[in-house]
């Protein structure tokens, strides 16, 4: 193996291994506290850059924040517990998985009401086609005639 | 005509109706605006450092029992450098104390700017590494908070404060709080 080759190699298995070292370093206990962190702060929005989950996010805030919800991982408070912190300060805007409550019926419930109206609306047409359907093929002889006439 | 072909025309004038509600929405609306929960809520505890001074600190048990307004600013945020006007010119007629929450900033920035600007603040507390800011619920400076006799949040402002904010918003909240016994 070349040095080129050595080098290109060492630098491509750096970039792979690049998303397991979140933005800023922190002493985890172990690597199941990790995945925790990891998958606590994906459901969380943060609030700067709002396309953002707190784990990818580069903002300040973002990271002020994941040290706050690191800190009470060591506390040993649970996810829950560290949502709802949140949320008392950022309100449910934090959370990318919002809590199912009167305000946000039409979120969780808006798309299957939808889905219903297209089904009964399909079902609809097609009973409609299905009884039309005999007429039309008696018509289609006539049809064709008129269309060559 | 029958209702079945007319279908099609009036799906496309809902659809129209609504497209035409979410551009009027947004351009009412500040979509990144979040509505904070702790309007009605007891603002949040804190004892900050003085700013300039290492040894006292202020809070809010030197406030209980009076109104205030609490305005986080940084020497970094441009949208406060825009809004700084406004509080020298209108800061002290408004009637109640003006906190300024200096978040996130270095001392020596912090003691410039306020040097250049002016200081509008009747006390500037430091939250050096943000966390009273988090317990406010602040995204963004600057941010205003006016919060009553009681400790409750009565108002907040995202961004800076404008002349229209101030006429329509600030100053009827604060009349408000005045009317109270």
């Amino acid at each position: 193996m070349t040095l080129l080759s050595r080098v290109v190699l060492a630098t491509m298995l750096a970039m792979i291994m690049l998303p397991a070292f979140a933005v800023d370093p922190l002493p985890f206990k172990d690597h199941a506290e990790e995945l925790r962190f990891q998958e606590l702060t994906r459901e969380l929005r943060c609030l700067v850059c709002q396309n953002e989950n707190l784990a990818d996010s580069h903002a300040p805030l973002a990271k002020d924040l994941r040290l706050q919800v690191f800190e009470q991982m060591q506390a040993g408070k649970s996810d829950a517990q560290i949502k709802e912190w949140l949320t008392d300060r950022y309100s449910d805007f934090v959370l990318y998985d919002p809590p199912l409550r009167g305000g946000t019926m039409l979120l969780w419930f808006g798309p299957f009401v939808l889905l219903l109206i297209g089904a009964i609306v399909v079902a609809m047409i097609v009973r409609r086609r299905s009884r039309g359907l005999p007429r039309i093929a008696e018509s289609t002889q006539s049809m064709r005639d008129e269309d060559w006439a | 005509m029958t209702f079945s072909r007319l279908l099609p025309l009036i799906g496309l004038i809902a659809l129209v109706a609504l497209f035409a509600f979410g551009i009027r929405w947004n351009m009412n609306h500040d979509q990144r605006e979040v509505l904070s929960p702790l309007i009605g809520k007891p603002a949040p505890e804190f004892s900050l450092p003085v700013f300039g001074e290492t040894s006292r600190n202020y809070g809010t048990a030197d406030l209980r029992g009076k109104p205030y307004l609490i305005n986080v600013f940084a020497s970094w945020c441009i949208a406060c450098r825009e809004e700084h006007p406004l509080l020298m010119a209108e800061g002290a007629r408004l009637g109640v104390p003006l906190v300024g929450l200096n978040y996130k900033d270095e001392p020596t920035d912090a003691k410039r700017w306020l040097a250049q600007f002016g200081n509008p603040y009747d006390t500037v507390i430091v939250d050096y590494d943000g966390r009273a800011a988090i317990d406010f619920g602040v995204y963004g400076a600057p941010e205003t908070f006016l919060v009553d006799a009681a400790g409750i949040i009565r108002y907040k402002r995202i961004g800076p404060t404008t002349p229209d904010s101030l006429r329509d918003e600030l100053l009827p909240a604060i009349a408000a709080l005045k009317a109270l016994p």
